[in-house]
């Protein structure tokens, strides 16, 4: 019998070395997150899965589960501040959905439905970043960088070659590529690369394949993230010793 | 994507630079060390050298953009060969930097934030220099220079003029004050070098680890935790290395004691340094001194040196088999985060400055991953003072939860700003008092990241019971807008962010753009909720102590001095942050029209 | 019965997709005209607003008339509400932010062949390009906002029954859409 803590009063098992978050989506139980990434090692810099403990407000994802924790998520404090970081974030880059082909599979649109944003709110920023066409099959729109830097990690633990990084500080923070021109085409990038599936949102997209899903077949048509991010976690083995997500997958 | 003509990286900048690699035994770790010197050398970070770095480090040069892009004071494309930098505190601009900004401007005929056409200068301003008690100040070539005067500008202008060489400008131009108006227990001991290490030695690891425990010793950068509690956890901590990190990143705006320590008791600081070496067993230490004290590393360098020659560092110190210990500075480069302890930890291993998550801590995971005691200059001086003295004397001194004395860095409205020394428990009034401050309408208690205190409150104390500071005290007379103080510190907040998480990286801008709306007399009571909202968001979710605290100055003002919000306000309605009719004036040039329905009034 | 609510429509730099998605409330219409009585909109074409309980607006400010009509609606309506892409961030028109508006009608009039006979407009019946398009909520107050690219029917039939009935609108799964 595992150890537990409590998440919006519910008991929740964990192994030895899960965090909060790790622990809670292999139980069922969804934390709205962005940055975070089954595969990778937690970053915690979106904070859209901060939560309550003790009356403290931390990032559940980078937080190591302890038995008799009590921890809340899913009340309307913490729900209101997820909205306003969602709308940060789309005040922060140029979002615009209708002609992005990542659209109905894009993880912070997802969120913004989820958690019911109807609107920016902010004042947007309108920054200016220029896309980097110059790669023969991969278009990188930086407009749309929420610099959860999912790719800057992809590309340094599971494909080997540092293709992405992050440069510049705070509002100037900007996503770059490792080449003395600065265009993708002088890197070493390969379609096949960790790195070109791990966006959430549509920066890196494979050329001449885009709007192929109709409207309605997409991810997030079907069904909310709040559920879709469930059945893509990594679940607890059963009694029997069977994993359903790895059979799904298989 | 940085191209540019870089003449400057020749045959002979590139043996330069491989002997400068070779100096830091091409160790990625070294790397913003190793920027800072090819900063200092060619002015900026020419591209063709990135490749070159690149390929001695073996890390991507992404990497080396990605580090160099983080701190201020590297540039990734050239800048004039003179870089000019004002320190835009509060307090520079209450002694009229921005009239003497904009008069270098004029005299050398380009706008702040551009290089002149001649590659000769670029002019821009930076956060808080350390030299509040002597503004207004700057930076030039990364060094400072104090008491800037409309004729000290024409001088200086006149100097880059001719191109002279930065060693022939006046040595008064650099002179740095230390202004001690009142000393104390630290500032005037009469300590003899290696007094203090040889009673630690006499007493042992574990007696020092209990002496400073029971001396209730707690850190002076402002957090306050209990400092032997943390070298008894570092100590305790299992590693193959422990670490000793003197933080003189002082960057919190109108803070200079650790700058004026570094210059009057550097011997003291090293000593309470391989005094806490000593006691959590470690080899090697650090004092990560901040770029803008630049000034200070060849005396701090000799001081270490004759240390060194007096076997007070080094192998075997003082005799003591086993008891190896060296200190390296590093220096940093244009980035408040550092100050935080984890971000400094990233950058004294060559990264950007970003805060770690935590847990774990630095006592357990530090530099290297390995335990690390990092501690503020002046604590390791009353670290030192306490085990000298012993627990019950130091105890003496001070309040029951604040034992012993506080450097205080007073500056702004009052007749002495300079360093004074008291025990904990002295009042604002008094501090006041002593440095012949009239009128006082508030005094900011520990920077912007700290407390406004209006004059209703000027009774209080400075200690950990009710007031914990890190020392900055910036006072304001009633000739002050506190309204205009606040934005001054959200604008520094915003610079200072690091990116990493959404609030702080978005909320700091947002409410830097909300307080520029409301001084440009666009503001309405919406955008004083906005400003509270973004407060709350800051508040909860930033990931480190700098977004967490951002909201402080603007908290604090509003709650103490709202009409100077108020009586900014345009109305009550909605309105735009732009100008109306100004975004018309484009089109207006291009057609040539001026008539009425070619203009716009904010609000019909 | 109670009194009928007033409703004022129109589209600001729209394409007038947000009022044929309306429209796409179908029969439903005549269920909302029993609450509601139109005051301007492009289905009667009434040309100014008067005292009105809610004012739906698509588009965003890309030009001088745009603010007019914007303020009108403001101060006539008691709630005010951004319908679609433009209204809430800009949308289409606003992709040309990052153009210089001198740069656009130079590129427009002048430099490429076309119909102006080589000058830029300047017939003061026309109103002026502002340099940058904004949201609504930008330039007054918005008190909601129904977002899509349109929305569907169906969420604007939801959401005025919802604002209608005096409830917080709720879009939920499938109605709420940012394309």
């Amino acid at each position: 019998m595992s150890e537990t803590f409590q998440l919006d009063g519910a008991a929740v098992p964990f192994e030895p070395g899960q965090t909060v978050m790790q622990a809670a989506l292999a139980a069922g139980h969804y934390i709205p997150h962005l940055c975070y990434h089954p595969e990778f090692k937690p970053h915690g810099s979106c904070k859209l899965c901060t939560v309550k403990l003790n009356g403290r407000t931390t990032a559940s994802c980078t937080l190591p589960a302890e038995a008799g924790l009590n921890i809340e998520s899913n009340i309307e404090e913490l729900n209101a501040l997820r909205r306003t970081l969602v709308q940060m974030l789309f005040a922060e880059g140029n979002h615009f959905c209708p002609s992005c082909e990542k659209s109905g599979n894009c993880v912070l649109q997802a969120l913004g439905y989820d958690l019911e944003v109807h609107a920016t709110g902010f004042r947007h920023l309108y920054p200016d970043r220029p896309l980097d066409a110059s790669h023969p099959d991969i278009l990188l729109d930086f407009n749309r960088c929420v610099l959860c830097e999912l790719c800057v990690r992809a590309s340094s633990e599971v494909d080997g070659k540092n293709v992405f990084a992050l440069s510049g500080r705070g509002i100037t923070k900007h996503l770059i590529v490792n080449s003395a021109s600065g265009l993708l085409k002088d890197t070493d990038i390969a379609l096949t690369d960790k790195a070109m599936e791990v966006c959430p949102v549509g920066v890196i997209l494979k050329k001449r394949v885009g709007f192929s899903q109709p409207i309605g077949a997409r991810r997030y048509d079907q069904r909310p993230i709040s559920a879709q991010a469930l059945d893509d976690a990594p679940r607890q083995v059963d009694a029997s010793g069977n994993c359903k997500t790895c059979e799904d997958a298989s | 994507m940085l191209p540019d003509n870089d003449t400057q990286f020749d045959a002979s900048g590139q043996a330069w630079l491989d002997q400068l690699t070779a100096r830091h035994r091409n160790d990625a770790s070294r790397l913003l060390q190793i920027l800072r010197e090819m900063q200092e050398r060619f002015g900026h970070i020419p591209q063709d050298a990135i490749s070159r770095l690149a390929e001695r480090l073996g890390i991507p040069r992404a990497r080396i953009e990605s580090v160099a892009s983080f701190y201020s004071f590297l540039h990734l494309k050239p800048q004039g060969e003179y870089r000019v930098l004002f320190s835009d505190n509060i307090t520079d601009r209450m002694l009229g930097n921005q009239a003497l900004l904009e008069q270098m401007c004029q005299l050398l005929w380009l706008q702040p934030g551009k290089v002149s056409e001649d590659g000769l200068v670029s002019i821009n301003t930076t956060s808080c220099t350390g030299m509040c008690d002597q503004g207004p100040a700057l930076l030039i070539n990364g060094r400072a220079i104090t008491r800037l005067s409309h004729q000290r500008v024409q001088e200086i202008a006149q100097l880059i003029r001719n191109r002279t060489p930065m060693s022939d400008w006046p040595a008064d131009f650099f002179h740095v004050g230390d202004n001690i108006r009142r000393g104390g227990l630290l500032l005037d001991n009469k300590l003899a070098y290696g007094e203090v290490l040889h009673t630690a030695l006499a007493a042992g690891a574990q007696s020092i680890i209990d002496t400073v425990k029971a001396s209730g010793l707690r850190g002076r950068g402002g957090a306050g935790f209990p400092t032997g509690l943390k070298w008894e956890s570092c100590r305790k901590a299992q590693g193959s290395d422990h670490y000793v990190v003197c933080n003189a990143d002082e960057g919190e705006p109108g803070t200079f004691k650790d700058r004026v320590l570094l210059t009057r008791q550097a011997d003291l600081v090293f000593e309470g340094m391989t005094l806490c070496a000593l006691a959590v067993g470690a080899k090697q230490g650090f004092l990560y001194l901040r770029g803008e004290y630049r000034y200070l590393l060849e005396p701090l360098r000799a001081v270490l040196q004759r240390r060194r020659d007096s076997n007070l560092l080094g192998e075997s110190i003082l005799g003591k088999s086993g008891f190896d210990f060296d200190i390296d500075i590093h220096l940093g480069a244009g980035a408040y985060i550092c100050g935080e302890e984890s971000a400094l930890i990233e950058s004294l291993e060559g990264k950007r400055g970003v805060p770690r998550n935590r847990p774990p801590f630095p006592v357990t995971h530090g530099y290297m991953q390995q335990p690390t005691a990092v501690d503020n200059v002046e604590t390791f001086c009353q670290a030192a003072l306490a085990v000298q003295m012993g627990a019950d004397k130091y105890r003496a001194i001070g309040t029951e939860k604040s034992s012993g004395s506080k450097l205080i860095s007073v500056s702004g409205d009052c007749a002495y700003p300079g360093i004074y020394e008291y025990p904990f428990g002295v009042s604002i009034r008094e501090i006041l008092q002593d440095c012949g401050a009239v009128n006082t309408r508030a005094v900011q208690v520990s920077g912007p990241s700290g407390v406004c205190v209006p004059e209703s409150e000027f009774g209080r104390k400075l200690g950990f019971e009710d007031l914990p500071t890190a020392g900055a005290f910036m006072v304001f007379d009633d000739s002050r807008d506190l309204f205009e103080v606040a934005r001054n510190f959200v604008h520094f907040f915003a610079h200072e962010s690091c990116g990493f998480c959404t609030p702080c990286r978005v909320g700091t801008s947002m409410l830097k753009q909300t307080m520029d709306k409301i001084a440009n007399g666009h503001g309405t009571q919406y955008d004083l909720n906005e400003v509270e909202n973004l407060d709350r968001v800051l508040q909860t979710s930033s990931h480190c102590g700098l977004g967490r605290t951002a909201c402080n100055p603007v908290l604090h003002t509003l709650k103490h001095f709202r009409p100077a919000y108020e009586n900014k306000l345009k109305s009550l309605m909605f309105s735009p942050a732009f100008d109306l009719d100004g975004s018309l004036a484009r089109a207006r040039q291009m057609t040539g029209r001026d008539d009425a329905g070619a203009h716009l009034k904010e609000t019909e | 019965m109670s009194k009928k609510l007033r409703v004022a429509t129109t589209s600001l730099a729209g394409c007038f997709g947000c009022h044929m998605s309306f429209l796409d409330i179908d029969e439903r219409l005549l269920a909302l005209l029993d609450l509601v009585e139109f005051d301007r909109s492009p289905i009667n074409d009434i040309k100014h607003c008067g005292p009105c309980d809610i004012g739906i607006i698509e588009g965003g400010v890309c030009n001088a008339e745009n603010v007019h009509v914007l303020h009108e609606f403001r101060k006539n309506c008691k709630i005010l509400i951004a319908i679609g892409a433009c209204a809430i961030n800009g949308g289409l028109p606003a992709q040309r932010n990052h153009l210089d508006l001198g740069s656009c009608l130079t590129e427009v009039y002048l430099t490429e062949p076309g119909l102006a006979h080589g000058h830029i407009p300047n017939d003061p019946e026309l109103p002026l390009p502002l340099d940058k398009v904004h949201p609504l909520h930008e330039v007054v107050k918005i008190d909601y906002f129904i977002p899509g690219c349109p929305p569907s029917g169906d969420a604007i039939w939801k959401f005025l029954t919802d604002l209608i009935a005096g409830k917080t609108p709720e879009l939920g799964h499938g109605l709420i859409k940012y394309d």
